[in-house]
């Protein structure tokens, strides 16, 4: 009997690749093979037209092989790059050109690109291109968009992309209505995903096959694929993307195409000879997306039990420089706000700005991180207004388990509603409250003042749409040697999806896990896919492998009853041997991956059992009409809606009196995303979201100046946390409420560890210090600037 | 102008490579595109994240902060030299590497042949660290997918791996 | 991020060294690197050539006489903080090297051309000068010592001429009734610190006969402040009459501040206690 590996810790196969130094990253493609090297000019000036560029003295340097500018770019290439996401409230959509036309729009910004015998000489190069600019005056920051005293694009009114308002029932009226009112402003700073491996493309022409291969590090094969094709004037079925092993993304790598996605493959077709651009660190702070930077205006009005009666939420949304990737940040902000609860009514409205910064797409969170930021910091207002506790006001405003499917009345990032399918948080905050010690916190409290030190607790929930659509694919190849191989589309960066959808295939076609290999991202083996992004590979792909899994299984029980003689109904399958349940009678799977195909040739002693004189009833065709030859199956998952996984996380702060230090004393998540396929990979997407939550809501910030330069663009400056600054141990427990909307009951898991963390730092350290935390991320010295404005009068 | 180049010979996972490098070529770089050694992984190139740390001598450091050409005479350590070749089908991994796939100490695998070198190295000097000391072993490498947790368990892992004989 | 083109001599004697950066005027000495290959690859200096003098004989011995720890130009921090007759003989040595950045690079930065790259945020010029140390320098032109005192000429400028190589640099060793103390607080752990006190007391009959700490990151240069006498409150003034700590993205000049009162009455209790506790073994 083969032993159910769904739900089971199986250790991870692409670790013993990995762990040998033999993966396959971007900047490893091709390496002992002649390829030249790509460096790019970026713009020095946030905000410049460019007059003139020469680039006389870059052909001199030994080893340069050619440069492109704007006037270099032809046709579609000519063209701005495409604005992804076209969404009806994005008036005001702007995109770059590939190489800047004659206006660059934040530092970093390609202008030239350069293609070099090595990336040393390519980057000499670059130094010798002279630009002449008439700098303009650039906008920086949320307030400066908002006032708009100057404009990034001179034909967007106002620096507004968009504008939009939802709204469920009439939540000002509710709110003039509420024998409680608060108003709050909460901001939060832009960050990024910073992953430890940055961009990275390499092409190669082959003008024999008339084919183009593209590596890059991204995050939607399928979409690079076809922009590739389409900029570049050539037919889909010419281009090949394949993803190989991707050092971290958390977002940044699903937009595309980047500049040098279609720069690369342009410049090795022109050049006949493969090229290669590797993003170093300083380019990917300045070149490539940020996010996280929103403004937000809170009015909420409630009764004396802490119920919200009506909210109402404006927002403000920096999107940098270009919105390629249309307003999916600040419209799952606007949603999923709304977490757990259910206010009485609710309106929200943001609008999107234009900045002299780099452009801003999903970062792990996407948007969802401010949301909860700003509902959970107004449970704590609520609940300090009224004196009551945190976790009180809490449940009395949660959506009860007997509700589900809740409607929140709104419409979600993918025009779907905003349905939640399952849930239970009443059991979650439970949990939760018994993980961290929430009851038994003031006696904590009042030990430590005894000692001089000051602690704080903090709580946050949120409730995250996962797995949306519009679809993903697998297919599944069972060959006669019994071995199976797995595609699907969507690409993987750490996530161990070789191993879980090898465990879902395992269990569902009973062979074992070992014979099972999983390919992701590879267009040559599956060209329909979406991509990586918003937790959704397990409940996508994870469904489309299972599917495609039982059909496979389903002609391989329909050869085998032929076979064995048997009704397919009798039979079983464990470890790769198909058996009529209770008899000895039995094929093995590759057996009947060899009857599946009737073959003329005998090419090795399998197939010779497959030969037409072998195989087959000499009345029938040997492939019957509605079926094909070889033992595979193929389907795809599509559903009508997101699947709503929660979670909520506490945090116990000490906050040093005298050096404002913030030193985390303990970290507890219950975490909910229905059945779990491997938990041990769960678990491990969960503290890696944790720690990144610490660096956003305690280290992490991009600090422009004034003139648009980015001050911290390195890992000097830029804070990410190492093991010394995150918890040293994170508690998790599992609640677990299947999805009702996919067959193996799963919710995605890879962005919930970072969601709260704004919001249950600033919860926390407000709770240690009696002092409003508004602003996130927070610093010792910001603390102590807090500190010092809020010293009592007689001592201030 | 043409650029000066120097002929290097650079040990590695004991084995020599003869490479023709200018001044200004990296460690990292030569390890990796003149030796064709591409585990060791550029993360950051100024010497803050780790990922391209490499064992010189048996000691961990930055193969970004150094020069190959000052390489040369020294023992260089690269991941790809840390499992053990017992002429099987496939290497034996090593005892921190077995700790990693044990412990899930890796996501993406990026910064993993940093974290890899170091413990490698720090195990050798600390055979029994305490949890605070495994922190410590790690404490200059960055992860951004693990959030460190299992490859803290992973060192101690690893070190009780060690002393079982494996 | 590559560095530009340089040439690059790798001579095999102290001789030829100094004969090399006399001919090359653009010459920049290359020892641990861990400093001067970032702002290569960053291209934020470029020399015309790069003198490696990593082969030198005899620049890596540490040595431990009764008046001083001599460290030649090839030790590395590393090898200097697991050296225990200096750090039995100058235990300010070792507290201060733990907080120099990461173990890894550790292993390959020398203290000496830490010094040397005179960087205010670092924590072993700082050690230097509040030692009252010196650095001894050579040149075609001859060899001299340059006293901590008159080494740190601004922001990342030493009193080293160009065509000088630092040898070695010397620490006293800890005097009778002398202690010891150091903290800094950073934003991570290794970081270069937000604040960093180094304090030296010495005590005779259990009073406090002398007393100077020495602060990092919070001037443009390694500074010294003598707080004889003084409690910590009145250290902590004196030394913010000598220093204005700025404002950066990381911390407020406020801040700043606050932790130089801070660290400054840590570090002067600390060393204090240590001098007492090791005058009380002393003549106990």
């Amino acid at each position: 009997m083969t032993t159910k590996l769904f739900g089971t810790r199986v250790p991870r196969v692409e670790d013993q690749r990995l762990l040998r130094g033999r993966g396959t990253y971007a900047d490893d493609v091709l390496v002992g093979q002649r390829v030249l090297h790509a460096a790019v000019l970026r713009s020095p000036h946030a905000h410049a037209r460019i007059l003139d560029i020469d680039v006389s003295e870059v052909l001199d340097v030994e080893g340069v092989h050619a440069v492109w500018t704007f006037d270099d770019l032809t046709g579609p290439m000519a063209e701005p790059l495409p604005l992804l996401i076209p969404h009806p409230a994005l008036t005001h959509g702007r995109t770059q050109f590939a190489l800047a036309k004659d206006e660059v729009n934040h530092v970093g910004e390609a202008i030239a690109f350069v293609v070099a015998e090595d990336r040393y000489v390519a980057e000499d190069a670059v130094g010798r291109i002279r630009v002449d600019y008439e700098f303009l005056e650039p906008v920086v920051g949320i307030d400066a968009a908002r006032a708009a005293t100057r404009l990034v694009h001179d034909d967007v009114p106002g620096n507004v992309g968009a504008r939009l308002e939802q709204e469920n029932g009439d939540a000002r009226a509710a709110i003039a209505a509420a024998p409680h009112t608060l108003s709050l402003d909460l901001t939060v700073e832009r960050s990024a995903c910073q992953p430890l491996e940055g961009r990275g493309t390499v092409a190669r022409w082959d003008p024999d096959l008339g084919r183009m291969t593209v590596w890059t590090s991204t995050q939607t094969s399928t979409g690079v694929r076809g922009c590739v094709a389409a900029k570049l004037g050539l037919d889909l079925g010419q281009v090949d993307v394949i993803t190989p092993d991707v050092g971290g993304g958390f977002g940044v790598k699903i937009n595309h195409p980047w500049p040098e996605e279609l720069l690369v493959p342009l410049a090795a077709r022109i050049l006949g000879v493969p090229v290669k651009f590797t993003e170093d660190r300083r380019e990917h702070f300045i070149s490539s997306a940020h996010e996280r930077g929103q403004q937000h205006h809170v009015e909420v009005g409630f009764d004396d039990g802490g119920r919200v009666l009506g909210l109402d939420v404006q927002f403000w949304h920096d999107h940098g420089a270009y919105t390629p990737y249309g307003l999916i940040v600040p419209i799952i902000t606007s949603t999923q706000l709304l977490g757990p609860y259910k206010p009485g009514a609710y309106r929200v409205v943001f609008e999107s700005l234009y900045t002299n910064t780099v452009m801003v797409t999903p970062y792990r969170g996407a948007g969802r991180p401010q949301g909860c930021f700003v509902m959970e910091r107004t449970m704590d207002a609520i609940a300090a207004t009224l004196g009551k506790d945190r976790t009180e006001v809490r449940a009395a405003n949660f959506i009860q388990p007997d509700e589900f499917p809740y409607d929140q009345g709104l419409v979600f990032q993918d025009g779907r509603e905003l349905e939640y399918d399952s849930g239970d948080y009443p059991a979650s905050l439970e949990k939760l409250k018994a993980l961290v010690g929430w009851d038994e916190f003031e006696a904590f409290r009042a030990e430590m003042a005894a000692e001089g030190r000051r602690v704080g607790i903090g709580l946050a929930c949120y409730v995250e749409g996962t797995g949306v659509g519009p679809y993903e694919g697998a297919h599944v190849h069972v060959e006669t040697s019994g071995k199976v191989k797995v595609a699907t589309g969507l690409t993987t960066q750490g996530q161990g999806h070789q191993t879980a959808f090898a465990q879902i295939v395992a269990d569902e076609l009973g062979v074992p896990f070992e014979m099972v290999e999983v390919t992701t991202g590879d267009t040559r083996r599956m060209p329909y896919a979406v991509g990586t992004f918003a937790s959704r590979a397990a409940v996508m792909s994870g469904s489309a492998v299972h599917l495609a899994a039982k059909a496979a299984r389903e002609k391989a029980f329909r050869i085998a009853a032929e076979a064995l003689e048997a009704s397919v109904d009798d039979l079983e399958i464990s470890d790769g041997v198909i058996r009529v349940a209770g008899t000895d009678s039995a094929i093995d799977l590759g057996t009947v991956a060899v009857l599946s195909n009737p073959l003329r040739y005998a090419f090795d002693e399998a197939s010779k059992a497959a030969t037409q004189f072998s195989v087959g009833d000499p009345g029938k065709p040997p492939v019957a009409e509605d079926d094909e030859p070889g033992l595979e199956g193929k389907d795809f998952y599509s559903p009508e809606r997101s699947t709503f996984a929660s979670g909520m996380h506490a945090v116990i702060v000490e906050t040093d009196p005298d050096t404002a230090e913030i030193t985390i004393l303990k970290y507890a998540v219950v975490h909910d995303c229905g059945h779990l396929i491997n938990p041990m990979i769960v678990e491990g997407q969960i503290h890696g979201g944790v720690a990144q939550g610490v660096g956003g809501a305690l280290y992490e910030r991009m600090a422009y100046d004034e003139s648009g330069q980015l001050l911290n663009a390195s890992f000097m400056d830029f804070l990410m946390p190492y093991v010394t600054e995150v918890p040293a141990g994170i508690d998790i427990d599992h609640l677990e409420t299947p999805s009702p909307l996919n067959p193996l009951g799963i919710k995605g898991a890879g962005e919930a560890g970072v969601i709260p963390s704004a919001a249950v730092f600033a919860a926390a350290i407000e709770d240690a210090e009696g002092i409003p935390i508004t602003a996130m991320p927070i610093s010792p010295s910001e603390l102590f600037t807090l500190r010092e404005a809020h010293l009592p009068e007689e001592t201030a | 102008m043409t650029e000066e180049v120097h002929d290097v010979r650079l040990q590695v996972n004991g084995a020599t490579h003869a490479v023709t490098v200018p001044a200004r070529r990296l460690l990292s770089d030569a390890l990796r595109h003149d030796c064709g050694l591409t585990g060791t992984h550029v993360g950051c190139e100024h010497g803050v994240c780790g990922a391209c740390t490499v064992l010189m001598d048996g000691r961990p450091v930055r193969s970004c902060l150094v020069l190959a050409v000052s390489a040369e005479d020294t023992e260089v350590t690269t991941v790809e030299g840390l499992a053990e070749d017992t002429g099987e089908d496939d290497t034996v991994l090593s005892p921190v590497q077995q700790a990693f796939s044990d412990c899930h100490g890796l996501q993406c695998g990026f910064c993993t042949p940093g974290f890899l070198t170091t413990i490698t190295a720090g195990l050798r000097a600390n055979p029994d660290p305490t949890e605070d000391e495994a922190r410590d072993m790690i404490a200059g490498n960055l992860c951004r997918c693990t959030g460190y947790q299992n490859i803290v368990k992973a060192v101690l892992r690893a070190a009780e791996l060690t002393r079982e004989g494996r | 991020m590559k560095p530009a083109p340089f040439a690059y001599r790798r001579p095999e004697t102290v001789e030829e060294a100094l004969e090399a950066l006399a001919r090359e005027p653009g010459a920049k000495v290359l020892a641990g690197g861990q400093s001067l290959v970032p702002l290569l690859s960053m291209r934020l200096a470029s020399p015309g050539t790069l003198v490696d003098v990593n082969r030198l004989p005899g620049l890596d011995q540490v040595t431990v006489s009764d008046d001083e720890v001599r460290v030649g130009a090839l030790v590395r921090h590393a090898d200097l903080l697991a050296h225990a007759p200096a750090g039995e003989r100058q235990p300010l040595l070792a507290m201060a090297l733990a907080h120099v950045a990461h173990a890894t690079i550790r292993n390959r930065g020398t203290t000496v051309g830490s010094i040397v790259h005179a960087d205010a945020a670092a924590e072993m010029p700082t050690v230097l000068a509040l030692l009252g140390g010196s650095v001894e320098v050579a040149s075609v032109r001859g060899r001299r010592t340059i006293a901590a005192a008159d080494l740190f000429a601004g922001p990342l400028e030493s009193t080293i001429a160009a065509d000088e190589l630092a040898l070695s640099a010397g620490f006293p060793v800890l005097g009778p009734g002398e202690g010891v103390g150091f903290a800094e607080v950073a934003r991570r752990h290794g970081d270069y610190a937000l604040c960093g006190v180094a304090g030296l007391v010495r005590v005779e009959d259990d009073a406090v006969t002398e007393a100077r700490l020495g602060y990092l990151s919070v001037a443009d240069v390694p500074t010294v402040v003598d707080v004889t006498g003084c409690d910590p409150a009145e250290a902590a003034a004196r030394a913010l009459e000598r220093i204005e700590p700025g404002d950066d993205i990381h911390a407020s000049a406020a801040y700043r501040a606050q932790l130089v009162k801070v660290l400054t009455r840590r570090v002067l209790t600390a060393a204090t206690d240590d001098a007492r506790s090791r005058d009380a073994r002393r003549t106990g």
